[in-house]
């Protein structure tokens, strides 16, 4: 009982030093333009904190989350143009003469845009699960058909050049639902309910980790076939955490919007694609803390190096996934299981304790043939 | 007390040409103890695989008037029909509690799925008395024994309300003792489940089986007690027949 009361003690604890330093000492500490920049990294961390669930629970190896945090981007961007245009007005950068495209209208009212924000991506992410998961497509060919994806989503954008700016992207906002941008309190205001959103996110992630769903989501990534015998349909059980890091992915664009002041087919590609994924890597997939953490630390990092070296990080941050994948294939989230594991066993293999070891969740789910285990199970076959 | 049975008629499987089963009948009553032996390649795997809903098949198979031909995997799990595997497939992150309590939960409500478990259902706490794994609750699966693990399996197939059972060469490995716990488990799961044992072991075989059927070739060639397929010609000379491998053999692994 106490143990459980200790727990709950932690965790609330945790929450409230989250709290005190999104909304406490960063605010107070920091310049507007290094608060600005944090608010840029809490936007990417909320795409990390939905791969955390689908890739580090559930074995998605999601490499295509641009396309769903672009669709977040694009239709808050759609939506400030045309804000900015006034009512019946078009956006400055479309050639006169061609009419305004029906699909832009369909934004221009503030409640339509924020459910297109969170349900064309929800929308997409369904079928596209479905369509996926209920034909056993995993590991990963499940990672390269997200990626591809990404490609295709950037290259649809630039071909796009009068619709939707094509490889320019979309800028010059000049307010954000009613409040001006250039208004430096307005500014603080858009970091206040990126940290409120996030914590939110990580939040309704813990929840759905400590559920029945979450150990269900584990059993799924560890043993989709065996679920399947126990009369779930795991592609229902993926779909809907494909589902959530979608959603978190496209607030994450929508709110990286207004904060940034651009969005551009170079923010929803395959690089930024696989840059969302490296800070949930190095963070600790697997765990709750890892992938939020790891994707701040990465941000931070990769724009302190690249104000001062900046051709150096692009290959840092390639070879520190490598590295990472490589050597502590858990994140550092895991450090604290793998050195349990070494001193449990002294002497033991170099590298065992990281691939056999302390449970460490496989890299993807198992991406072998479907039927290969009923031929290898010998015996009648 | 009504009695379940499990009946299967002129099952036929084949992979490119090769008939695995090839028009096999197996009728299989609640309260028998049923060993499906015969030797490698025989079609055993096969024809669980087949009535599992893993592997296609024609002929028929029903279980309490469902045909199960034809369905998914996942439905003929619901319709009542469970089996385990040759290597254990429990899921090792997990906890023994939190094994059961999946194996449980298929037909929960998809709302309460996002709540954590306040107690511990009845079902899964007698299954962990009938398996013997009450102590080892929150240990994770990975650090099970071989035996526990499959004792885990069992216990699944208990919760998930399975009256159909197929097991899997479930004491493949095991040390004397655990082999003698699992034919202990077995006889009193028996009495309210349809239970089909896929074994090689003929000392397992001789102590627990109450019925016997040899499979050779996909097709059945002797059904009855353990004395009288034993007795038969035919069985003999696969099993001890000149020149191949006798049950002495079969019984090492």
């Amino acid at each position: 009982m106490s143990g459980r009361f200790g727990s709950r003690a932690v965790v609330l604890g945790g929450y409230l030093l989250a709290a005190v330093v999104l909304f406490g000492a960063a605010p107070a500490l920091l310049s507007d333009f290094r608060l600005r920049l944090l608010a840029q990294f809490l936007c990417v961390a909320m795409v990390a904190v939905g791969i955390g669930l689908a890739w580090g629970s559930g074995g998605m190896l999601t490499l295509g989350q641009g396309v769903f945090f672009g669709l977040g981007a694009y239709i808050m961007a759609m939506h400030l143009q045309l804000s900015d245009a006034g009512p019946g007005g078009r956006p400055a950068f479309m050639v006169t003469g061609s009419g305004l495209p029906w699909w832009w209208e369909l934004f221009r009212n503030p409640v339509t845009a924020v459910l297109g924000i969170v349900g064309v991506p929800a929308l997409l992410a369904l079928l596209l699960g479905l369509g996926v998961f209920r034909r056993r497509v995993k590991g990963a060919y499940f990672a390269i058909l997200s990626q591809a994806s990404a490609a295709a989503f950037a290259l649809l954008l630039i071909s796009q050049q009068n619709t939707i700016g094509g490889s320019n992207g979309l800028s010059n906002f000049r307010q954000f639902f009613g409040f001006a941008l250039s208004d430096p309190v307005n500014r603080r205001m858009l970091y206040f309910i990126a940290a409120g959103v996030l914590i939110a996110m990580v939040a309704v992630v813990h929840q759905l980790r400590r559920s029945r769903y979450g150990e269900l989501l584990t059993a799924v990534r560890d043993g989709e076939e065996r679920v399947r015998f126990l009369g779930y349909d795991p592609a229902l059980i993926k779909v809907f955490a494909y589902v959530v890091a979608a959603v978190f992915a496209a607030i994450g664009g929508a709110l990286f919007v207004p904060i940034v002041g651009i969005i551009s087919p170079n923010n929803v590609g395959v690089v930024p694609s696989i840059g969302f994924l490296i800070g949930v890597a190095v963070g600790g997939r697997a765990t709750l803390l890892g992938p939020v953490l790891g994707s701040l630390a990465v941000s931070y990092a990769g724009s302190t190096l690249s104000e001062n070296f900046e051709s150096v990080w692009i290959y840092l941050q390639g070879l520190l996934f490598v590295l990472v994948v490589a050597f502590l294939p858990g994140g550092i989230g895991s450090l604290g299981g793998v050195l349990r594991g070494r001193r449990r066993r002294p002497g033991g293999v170099v590298g065992e304790g990281i691939g056999h070891g302390p449970p460490g969740p496989p890299l993807v789910d198992d991406a072998g043939p479907e039927r290969a285990p009923a031929d290898a199970r010998g015996g009648g076959a | 007390m009504r009695q379940d049975y499990l009946e299967i008629r002129g099952l036929r499987v084949s992979f490119d040409g090769f008939v695995a089963v090839d028009g096999v009948d197996l009728t299989v009553l609640q309260g028998d103890l049923r060993f499906l032996i015969g030797p490698n390649g025989a079609g055993k795997t096969t024809l669980v695989d087949a009535v599992t809903g893993l592997a296609a098949a024609s002929g028929s198979a029903k279980f309490d008037g469902t045909e199960l031909l034809g369905q998914k995997e996942h439905q003929i799990a619901r319709a009542g029909v469970g089996r385990t595997f040759q290597t254990a497939s429990v899921f090792e992150q997990l906890t023994v509690l939190q094994n059961l309590d999946i194996a449980a939960g298929s037909q929960r409500r998809r709302r309460s799925l996002l709540r954590a478990r306040a107690t511990v259902p009845d079902s899964v706490q007698l299954a962990m008395e009938t398996t013997g794994l009450t102590t080892l609750r929150d240990r994770p699966a990975a650090e099970l024994s071989h035996g526990q693990k499959q004792w885990l399996e069992i216990g699944m197939l208990l919760v998930q309300n399975a009256t159909v059972l197929f097991l899997d060469e479930p004491v493949a490995g095991m040390s004397a003792e655990e082999r003698e716990q699992t034919g202990e488990l077995l006889r009193r799961v028996r009495r309210d489940h349809v239970v089909v044992v896929v074994e090689h072991d003929m000392e397992f075989l001789r102590a627990y089986a109450d019925s016997v059927t040899v499979l050779a070739a996909g097709k059945v060639l002797a059904e009855g007690t353990y004395a009288q397929v034993q007795a038969d010609p035919r069985v003999q000379e696969i099993y001890l027949g000149p020149g191949s491998r006798g049950p002495g053999h079969q019984a090492v692994h």
